[in-house]
């Protein structure tokens, strides 16, 4: 079997039992950990599968930005007095174990690529610049599109994030009350 | 060509998908929900790749990137969503928040 076929069976391995971890995790914060470790394992397989760019973003965008917006609204619901207590008994030490022994493994993967990254044989890679010439080109308009979904999507974050108001009757229905009584 | 057997790519992407798919039907705590999503995007992305890769052309990670712009979006409305869920309802769990009435 040859080296990248060998670390692309490791990297599915370790993919598959991070996700199965992540959707039987009792405590968020676990989950959370098991799922970064599945998409850092993605990353790899993306790198594997000759899409270095593909993987540069899954690890900047996925396992960086969004995994950051799910610990921070993690974060904000467990708010009181047992907070600290709580955050002591979620990152005890045990729980390291699992996911670092995951990342490890990806780790060594990672230390192969780059020890073997100019013979390697059969893995041919679409770069960057296609990838970059073939956005702007064919794909504009998806461009756009894309750049819109995300203004949407950031004003509908900022409309629904907004503070709760109680809403004050207005003199109309203060007279009808009244007239009521 | 690519050393690697697109079936098992695909393969790949197809088991994490249903995973992704049995978080979502089986959990009942909204953040599961929304994070059992993310791998069903992410299976996706593999499966746009694993293509992109067997034939050589950039068009798998163009798609992957507007998933992941999609991704994204989602994830923003979604936990504003859950936040302001949890600020009326005080729960999490998905049979109570799925009587919208009122």
């Amino acid at each position: 079997m040859t080296l990248e076929l060998t670390l692309f069976y490791m990297a599915s391995a370790v993919a598959v039992f991070a996700t199965l971890m992540t959707i039987t995790r009792h405590n968020a914060a676990h989950a959370l950990l098991y799922l970064i470790v599945s998409l850092l394992a993605v990353a790899v397989l993306f790198y594997l599968l000759g899409a270095p760019f593909a993987a540069g973003l899954e690890v900047i965008v996925y396992a960086g930005a969004i995994m950051v917006l799910f610990v921070f609204v993690i974060m904000m619901l467990n708010q009181g007095n047992k907070t600290v207590q709580q955050e002591r008994q979620w990152l005890r030490l045990g729980m390291w174990i699992g996911p670092g022994i995951l990342c490890l493994v990806l780790f060594l993967e990672m230390l192969t690529l780059l020890g073997y990254s100019g013979e390697m044989a059969g893995v041919e890679v679409v770069s960057a610049k296609q990838v970059g010439i073939r956005l702007f080109g064919p794909y504009l308009l998806a461009v756009e599109l894309a750049s819109m979904l995300l203004m949407v999507g950031l004003v509908g974050a900022y409309h629904l994030g907004r503070p709760l108001r109680v809403k004050e009757p207005t003199k109309e229905q203060v007279r009808e009350l009244e007239d009521a009584q | 060509m690519n050393g690697i057997p697109i079936e098992h790519g695909l393969l790949l992407a197809t088991l994490l998908f249903c995973l992704g798919l049995l978080g979502v039907l089986v959990r009942r705590n909204i953040i599961f929900v929304l994070m059992s999503m993310e791998i069903m995007f992410n299976a996706v992305g593999l499966a746009f790749i694993t293509g992109g890769s067997r034939w050589l052309q950039a068009d798998g990670q163009i798609m992957f990137m507007l998933v992941l712009t999609l991704a994204a979006a989602e994830v923003a409305v979604g936990l504003a969503l859950v936040l302001q869920l949890y600020k009326r309802f005080k729960t999490l769990d998905l049979d109570v928040l799925s009587k919208l009435n009122g």
